[in-house]
């Protein structure tokens, strides 16, 4: 089959490799539909985060249809020929954090969880596609994917709903709808979302559903920023204002956004002389993340407020203000998203016609074109939000 | 992350002249850990880790050891004492969660007869006998004479507080006996508690989720050499190190 594999920094190519097979009894193989591109794919396109090895199989939004089940899965669970959605979290349905809900701290899904354990003190679950620290699972910017625990993860797809709008389930929009409760948002709140990228538009829209009164984005590119105001929000261009801080402490009656979102992460961008020494320490391998943006969120957020930190980071990072988050009695929460929470009710909104998430997609092109799109999409070329990879369209023509 | 790097590598070096098996073992983890942080760098600097790093833990995994040794570790596990209890009980179910466990059968209630893989792919054996044991809660066991290795080895179950599950204390100690001695403790002492850990993970996995996670065998792109260097490194693979450092790196390659 074809796979999109990581070949060393900066260089991914479409290469032939074995199908998947069946290496568990609960594992399925799904033949894919449509796979996307990720913004925590980026991360891995730069370098950024340890433990990734060249010929490694990347991604994790995908979904298809169901071809092959192993022995341990029920048929009323899942079976041949189901339509599903797949999450990139793993997680195995029986553990403490599984009964917990808290699907992506799964047990007994990372088969490599010493080396998570290594840096972190724990691991996470498994991910898919996502570094040998997480679990080393082949991903699904592929024509088959093998997935584990099949019973728990994967749902299935009405055939009324077509893939654009079911596609982004596997993560991104769970995983704004996830930051957005993260960040406890009572009603009447202002919520600031760094980050105009797939993640935040999807932030946005599910805290306008969560009841907030106020969203401010903030980002630099102006496609994006108008996507931003598309769903309801008030934008900031952080290159064309002095202080993003004291912007938005402007534009709340000097009291500052109640809840904060960084949906922006470890590859944060800015000026000035500490951006110079975050992004020559993280050449060096000295500070992994670049926390810009936990900086500002940090300091802008209002006294007791909430700060929601669904951007990834992987490593150490310096300078964050300690002094600030204790004494302004901030709460902070992160993760990478309990999907299965979410998968369902979200699902449900689109079923119902109320919410159609395909707004994100920019690009549809054929799986041989990925390495050419994890540049566009790093460099935010082409105006291009999100990559909808064809795994089965021949030939190199854009869609 | 360069900063704990060399730390490591210091750390390393003092466990060298002092010779006790922990700091050995934190070499070789930190050596792994290292030599695969170095492979993800394609920079000078990281195949400078990489290859520092791999080596690190090759000299720790072959150092001689000492001539006794323990083990011992703890996991926590949703799932009744009597459940667990029952699966471990019956010894040939070991090797299932056991890596280094090639086989355990029952002689008869009490006793049963253990091989283990030494390095090299050598077979070590042993004949345990159950001494003590307690439903539910204890089983303790130890090595009869002529066996390859000394065993003495107990686990106990226990009601976590608050319903949440299973405690279980797993402890070994071994001395090997003359002769087999050395490869034995060799491959025994890369880390005793580590090892436990790794495989006390394992039974985790297999009593709650059924099954043990694994990416092996999975389909992946060109690999690269250094990859190999990194799998010698990765102290939680079953093959043995063999003399030659080809064969070993290539079969390692094979494995996802
Ligand atoms: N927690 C999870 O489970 C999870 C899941 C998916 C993605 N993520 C993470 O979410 C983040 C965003 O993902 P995405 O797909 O939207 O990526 P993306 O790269 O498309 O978007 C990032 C956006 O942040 C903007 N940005 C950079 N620096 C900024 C700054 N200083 N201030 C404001 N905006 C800034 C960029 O211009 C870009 O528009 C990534 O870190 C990704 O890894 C997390
Ligand atoms: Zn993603
Ligand atoms: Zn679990």
């Amino acid at each position: 089959m074809k796979a999109v594999c990581y070949m060393g920094v900066e260089k991914m190519s479409v290469e032939t490799v074995p199908d998947p097979t069946i290496l568990n009894p609960r594992d399925a193989i799904v033949k894919i539909s449509s796979t996307c591109i990720c913004g925590s794919d980026l991360h891995l396109y730069d370098g950024f985060v340890p433990t990734m090895e060249q010929g490694d199989i990347m991604g994790h939004e995908f979904m298809g249809e169901v071809v092959e089940v192993g022995a341990g899965l029920k048929p009323d669970k899942l079976k041949i020929g189901d339509r599903v959605v797949v999450p990139f979290t793993i997680a195995c349905g029986n553990c403490f954090f599984c009964k917990k809900q808290l699907w992506s701290l799964c047990n007994n899904s990372n088969p490599n969880y010493w080396m998570a354990e290594e840096m972190m003190g724990f691991s996470p679950s498994g991910l898919f596609g996502y570094t040998h620290m997480m679990g080393g699972y082949a991903g699904g910017q592929a024509q088959y994917a093998r997935v584990p625990f099949a019973d728990v993860g994967p749902i299935k797809v009405p055939e009324g709903i077509p893939d654009e709008k079911a596609i982004f389930l596997s993560d991104i929009f769970p995983t704004g709808y996830f930051g957005a409760v993260m960040a406890d948002i009572e009603p009447g709140d202002t919520v600031a979302v760094w980050g105009c990228g797939p993640v935040a538009q999807f932030s946005i829209r599910s805290c306008f559903m969560l009841g907030a009164e106020r969203v401010i984005a903030i980002d630099r590119f102006d496609y994006r920023l108008r996507m931003a105001q598309a769903g309801g929000a008030e934008t900031i261009n952080y290159e064309e204002v002095d202080d993003v801080v004291q912007t938005l402490k402007d534009m709340t009656g000097n009291i500052g956004p109640d809840r904060c979102i960084d949906a922006v992460g470890m590859e944060a961008h800015d000026h000035g002389l500490m951006y110079m020494i975050d992004r020559a320490k993280q050449k060096a391998r000295i500070e992994l993340d670049r926390p810009v943006v936990l900086r500002q969120a940090i300091q802008a957020c209002r006294k007791g407020g909430t700060v929601s930190v669904p951007g990834v980071y992987a490593g150490f990072i310096d300078k964050v203000p300690m002094g600030a988050f204790m004494n302004k009695g901030l709460t902070m929460r992160a993760g990478q998203t309990h999907m299965m929470r979410y998968m369902k009710p979200l699902l449900d909104k689109v079923e119902k016609g109320e919410f159609d998430p395909s707004f994100v997609i920019s690009h549809r092109v054929p799986i041989d074109r990925a390495p050419e799109m994890y540049k566009i999409f790093r460099d935010k070329k082409e105006n291009c939000t999100k990559v909808v990879l064809d795994p089965w369209a021949d030939g190199a023509h854009a869609a | 992350m360069a900063e704990n790097a060399r730390i490591r590598i210091t750390d390393a070096g003092r466990g060298r002249s002092r010779s006790m098996s922990p700091q050995r073992w934190g070499a070789l983890i930190g050596g792994g850990a290292l030599a695969i942080y170095g492979i993800t760098r394609r920079s000078p600097l990281g195949i400078a880790l990489a290859t520092g790093g791999g080596s690190v833990a090759l000299l720790a995994a072959t150092r001689k050891p000492s001539p006794e040794s323990s083990a011992s570790a703890t996991i926590l596990i949703n799932s009744t004492p009597q459940e667990v209890y029952q699966f471990w009980r019956d010894f040939e179910n070991l090797p299932r969660f056991m890596n280094r466990l090639e086989t355990v059968s029952k002689l008869n209630d009490r006793r049963s007869r253990w091989v283990a893989l030494g390095p090299g792919g050598k077979p070590i054996r042993w004949d345990a006998e159950i001494i003590n044991e307690r439903e539910n809660e204890h089983i303790s066991w130890h090595s009869l004479a002529d066996s390859d290795i000394q065993v003495d080895g107990r686990v106990d179950f226990r009601s976590a507080p608050a319903g949440r599950g299973t405690l279980i204390d797993v402890h070994i100690e071994y001395s090997p006996s003359l002769g087999t001695g050395n490869t034995l403790a060799n491959f025994l002492n890369k880390g005793a508690n580590f090892i436990m850990r790794q495989d006390l993970r394992r039974l985790e996995a297999m009593i709650e989720a059924g099954e043990i996670p694994t990416i092996e065998g999975q389909s992946h792109g060109r690999r690269d050499f250094l990859t190999g260097v990194m799998r010698v490194a990765d102290p939680t693979r079953p093959i043995p190190v063999r003399s030659n450092l080809k064969d070993t790196f290539a079969a390692r390659r094979r494995m996802a």
